[in-house]
């Protein structure tokens, strides 16, 4: 992690892309992405860490980038919603109406994708383990479960882009 | 060709899953200034002072105003409200002081520093403390604010905002018919709405006076019109555009941070700001839904057919009444259930108290007359030694046996659907005419329950709708509605209705997804589970008109009669000889002869809808219509409870229901099961816990609770389609009903699961613990 004092020019790995921005000491991660980089598929729903909408992957891993400094983003690879292309899970999200506002899916597909690519054999308790850190207000999260359970189902993960260093921690 | 009833996917589909789809929070313009609040740190109390310096101070700080800067009052039902608070708070968490800064950490930092003073008053904290004598008032003034409609009767010098009364029958007769008289009481919580998405705004003024709102909201017509009234606007002078919402429940039909977001921007000289709220804001500070105290005798003869009832409903409206009224008048005209009661008395008081105050929510009021009915019908069936399923089919609601609603409305196959039909549809999901508790292991007990339901809208009696579909040179067309889409799938159902009408593919049809109140026609608010019904009527008179002129053009172009026309495809064709024909793509722009002279011009078809037969309901008796179709319905959920720890898992829950025609069935079901997921929070886990200052103690995700993945029980949904005759291919209303039954049924299995009445949500094991041992370990 890099130290900053007030405002300074900052380098993250944002989906594969360098990316320079400048940031103050206390912009959080997910503030970054949507106010200086235009990326807003990942949502402010609590900016307290307990609703999930702010997924991304930080080197493949999900992390809720409102509890997150930009600055400690530094050196690592981050991938939002945007940097998925035709990944699996979007998909399954699709074909399962996996979603209805849409505000959380984001969010939701970032984890529910990390879980197919770090456990592709997830039994329910897995499942569970992971993604009772995300809230849908809309859904009965069955839809989500089917979309989930669809992908796991056929382990195949592809068509992931901008995850590098998939390595359990 | 037909597009009703097939599983097409939300047009904005792709849209949702790759992150591209905007909210109204995700566009922001450079050099917009950031609103923050200084709320309430005392629920009720006189402002001594507000000391505004130090705020000033902060750098970046352009504006620091106060209640008084910009006096006004609002209210959709009683013009009780000034959006910042005026000499006195009524709330723990009512906005005081607002700061426009150039970021939004000056504007929360100069915000935090804004020193209030307060002298407290006492406080009151529920329906039953408001109606004490001698109580604390929640507003002096009653008497004197304006009403912004006329069916509200605020009683000055109480704590009542309204009081709605159902008069049907004679109470005496009915209750000497009686062999049989249950009563109960009940409560449900404050709660809040929780929409992923928070409360935002951004409002500019240009210097010609034009007023630009970028809103998250139900109602962008709703904002337009009542921003006009409060500020003494011109209405075309405001433009609202309001993009797609990330989930609302009724929480975003009221007028809201509009308010403070146009006075902030008046306070900077118009510069466009923007107003966003915190989760706990959005908990704490903007409405929630509203809290109910309830009590409810009910008589039967022995073979238990209802004879007699006496609702008593005390709703907890909070501090300011916005549209508390309706709910509780709506729990009035429709607490009998979807059941046949000959005698009926209702008191429905609708009351201030100094908790955060209420709106709209999903289900509208019904889930509280749900609630209380269906547990006292429970009481009932174990008073009668009948089973609850037999009672209830016994008693269900049936058009042709001179069966009429509380509100005196006689009953059709039209107007109701099958309810019996649902009640024996449900009972192949989850059995119920049979044992409903049963020990499966030691400690653990399986327990179902039931709930019927029903929902009529409340909406206003001349709530309007409309439609536009303007042709693309292809031959495709646009279709433009006043309709939000919060996630209810509304527009893609419109689509198909479209698509249906025009007997074209569904992908031939394009929605424009935002609104925009300059070239939107007006839906009068995306509430009440009746767009797909009022904006699917204005597209099929908009349909309509433009197939007129398709024929009328094609009538020329292939010289018969118009009578003699028909479309499809993307062509319109003689009938006699469908070989005849002219391409949409050739004449929806004009149609061009071969020596280049034209007629016609571009299509436009518009359409229009307006409630039909609705009335105010009348002041003595409650009589009167007012909704169109009840869409009737049955919901049952099945526990597994453990009688050691007074834990439960949701095993299973159930849902039938008469929605008249489906247009989309995946999308219908996943509505239908959201509002399930929703009623099982709503009855085993959420509401509002307050501190000895009146505040919100769970005002945040981590201690507001809200279900979460891996709780859900396996879901079961099935449709009955008994068409209602006004409605679009004979569709009812479905988007809140879900949620309506689902405390109730909860609470009827637990109940026989744990062999305590259970007459108050939320029920965690705590609360069966406590109710089981007295408290004590």
């Amino acid at each position: 992690m890099m130290q900053l004092c007030g405002t300074d020019t900052i380098e993250l790995e944002v989906n594969g892309e360098k990316r320079k921005v400048t940031v103050r000491a206390a912009d959080t991660l997910l503030h970054t992405l949507r106010e200086k980089l235009g990326l807003t598929g990942a949502k402010p729903g609590c900016e307290n860490g307990d609703c999930g909408a702010c997924t991304v992957l930080l080197d493949g891993w999900p992390i809720k980038s409102c509890l997150m400094l930009a600055a400690e983003a530094v050196g690592h690879s981050i991938t939002t919603i945007e940097g998925l292309k035709n990944a699996p899970m979007q998909k399954a999200f699709f074909e399962n109406w996996g979603f209805q506002c849409g505000f959380c899916t984001s969010g939701f597909i970032m984890t529910c994708h990390a879980l197919a690519t770090i456990h592709p054999g997830a039994d329910d308790d897995t499942m569970a383990d992971w993604l009772q850190s995300n809230i849908c207000r809309c859904t009965s999260y069955e839809e989500i479960q089917n979309a989930v359970k669809q992908v796991l189902g056929k382990g195949d993960s592809s068509g992931v882009q901008g995850v590098v260093s998939m390595k359990e921690k | 060709m037909t597009a009703i009833g097939k599983d097409v996917p939300r047009k904005e589909a792709l849209d949702k899953v790759t992150g591209a789809v905007k909210y109204n929070d995700d566009i922001n313009e450079p050099g917009l200034l950031h609103v923050k609040m200084a709320t309430s740190t005392c629920a009720h109390g006189i402002i001594k002072s507000i000391d505004v310096l130090s705020a000033w101070n902060v750098p970046g700080v352009r504006a620091v105003v106060t209640g008084d800067y910009l006096p006004v009052m609002t209210g959709s039902v009683i013009k009780d409200r000034p959006p910042i608070a005026i000499n006195k708070v009524r709330y723990y968490g009512e906005p005081v002081a607002i700061v426009v800064a150039d970021t939004e950490h000056e504007a929360q930092k100069a915000a935090n520093s804004i020193k209030i003073e307060y002298s407290p008053l006492p406080m009151v904290k529920s329906p039953k403390e408001a109606l004490v004598k001698g109580a604390p008032l929640v507003h002096e003034k009653l008497g004197e604010y304006k009403k912004a409609i006329d069916d509200v009767y605020p009683a000055a010098g109480t704590n009542v905002a309204d009081h709605s009364k159902i008069r049907k029958g004679d109470m005496d007769k009915g209750w000497s018919e009686c062999d049989v008289i249950v009563e109960g009481e009940y409560t449900m919580p404050k709660s809040d709405h929780i929409a992923m998405e928070t409360r935002n705004v951004r409002v500019k003024i240009d210097p010609d006076g034009k007023v630009y709102v970028s809103s998250s909201t139900q109602c962008p017509h709703g904002i337009k019109d009542t921003l006009a009234t409060v500020f003494s606007l011109n209405e075309g002078d405001i433009i609202v555009n309001a993009p797609l919402v990330g989930g609302a429940f009724g929480g975003k039909a009221p007028v809201n941070l509009e308010f403070i977001a146009y006075i902030a921007s008046r306070a900077v000289g118009g510069r466009q700001v923007k107003l966003a709220n915190t989760r706990e804001e959005d908990i704490a500070t903007s409405p929630t839904k509203i809290g109910l105290e309830a009590k409810v005798k009910l008589g039967a003869t022995r073979d238990g057919i209802l004879k007699a009832l006496e609702l008593k409903y005390f709703v907890d409206a909070g501090a300011y009444s916005d549209t508390a009224p309706r709910m509780a008048k709506t729990m009035a005209s429709n607490g009998t259930g979807p059941y046949n009661v000959e005698n009926v008395f209702c008191d429905a008081l609708c009351l201030y108290t100094n908790n955060p105050y209420s709106t709209s929510f999903r289900g509208f009021g019904n889930m509280g007359h749900t609630f209380c009915m269906e547990r006292t019908l429970d009481k009932l069936a174990v008073a009668l030694n009948m089973s609850p399923f037999d009672l209830r089919l016994k008693n269900a609601i049936s058009p042709g046996k001179g069966h009429t609603s509380a509100t005196q409305v006689k009953i059709t196959k039209s107007n109701t659907g099958d309810l019996a039909k649902c009640i024996y549809k449900i009972n192949e999901l989850i059995k119920l005419d049979d044992d409903l508790r049963v020990e499966v292991a030691k400690d653990k007990v399986i327990a179902r329950g039931m709930s019927c339901i029903w929902k009529t809208s409340a909406s206003n009696t001349d709530a309007i709708s409309g439609a536009i579909i303007v042709f693309n040179k292809d031959g495709s067309l646009n279709l433009i509605v006043g309709v939000m889409e919060i996630g209810s799938g509304v527009k893609t159902g419109l689509a198909q209705i479209l698509a249906d009408k025009m007997n074209m593919e569904v992908d031939q049809i394009h929605v424009q997804m935002p609104v925009n109140t300059e070239s939107s026609p007006k839906h009068w608010k995306t509430v009440a589970s009746m767009s797909t019904v009022m904006a699917g009527r204005a597209v099929l008179s908009a349909a309509d008109d433009a197939i007129r002129q398709i024929k009328d053009l094609g009538s020329i172009v292939l010289r018969v009669d118009p009578s003699q026309l028909e479309i499809g495809g993307g062509k319109v064709y003689m009938r006699s000889d469908p070989d005849n024909y002219v391409e949409f793509k050739d004449m929806v722009h004009g149609f061009k002869f071969r020596g280049g002279n034209s007629i016609g011009g571009q299509i436009i078809g518009k359409g229009t809808y307006i409630m039909e037969n609705l009335t105010i309901l009348d002041r003595e008796t409650g009589k009167g219509r007012m909704g169109p179709a009840w869409t009737v319905g049955v919901q049952a959920v099945e526990v597994e409870y453990n009688t050691k720890d007074h834990t439960y898992k949701l095993v299973k829950a159930a849902t039938v229901m008469d929605i008249g025609k489906i247009v989309n069935p995946k999308t219908a079901k996943g509505v239908v099961m959201g509002g399930m997921s929703m009623g099982l929070g709503l009855g085993s886990r959420e509401g509002f816990l307050y501190g000895s200052n009146g505040g919100i103690l769970n005002d945040s995700l981590r201690t507001y609770k809200v279900m979460r993945f891996g709780e859900q029980p396996d879901y079961m949904v099935e449709f009955i389609e008994t068409p209602a005759e006004d409605g679009p291919y004979g569709a009812r209303g479905l988007g809140e009903h879900g949620i309506l039954g689902m405390p109730a049924a909860l609470a009827n299995a637990l109940t026989r699961a744990t062999g305590v009445e259970l007459d108050q949500v939320p029920i965690d094991a705590e609360l069966i613990w406590q109710l089981k041992t007295g408290g004590y370990v």
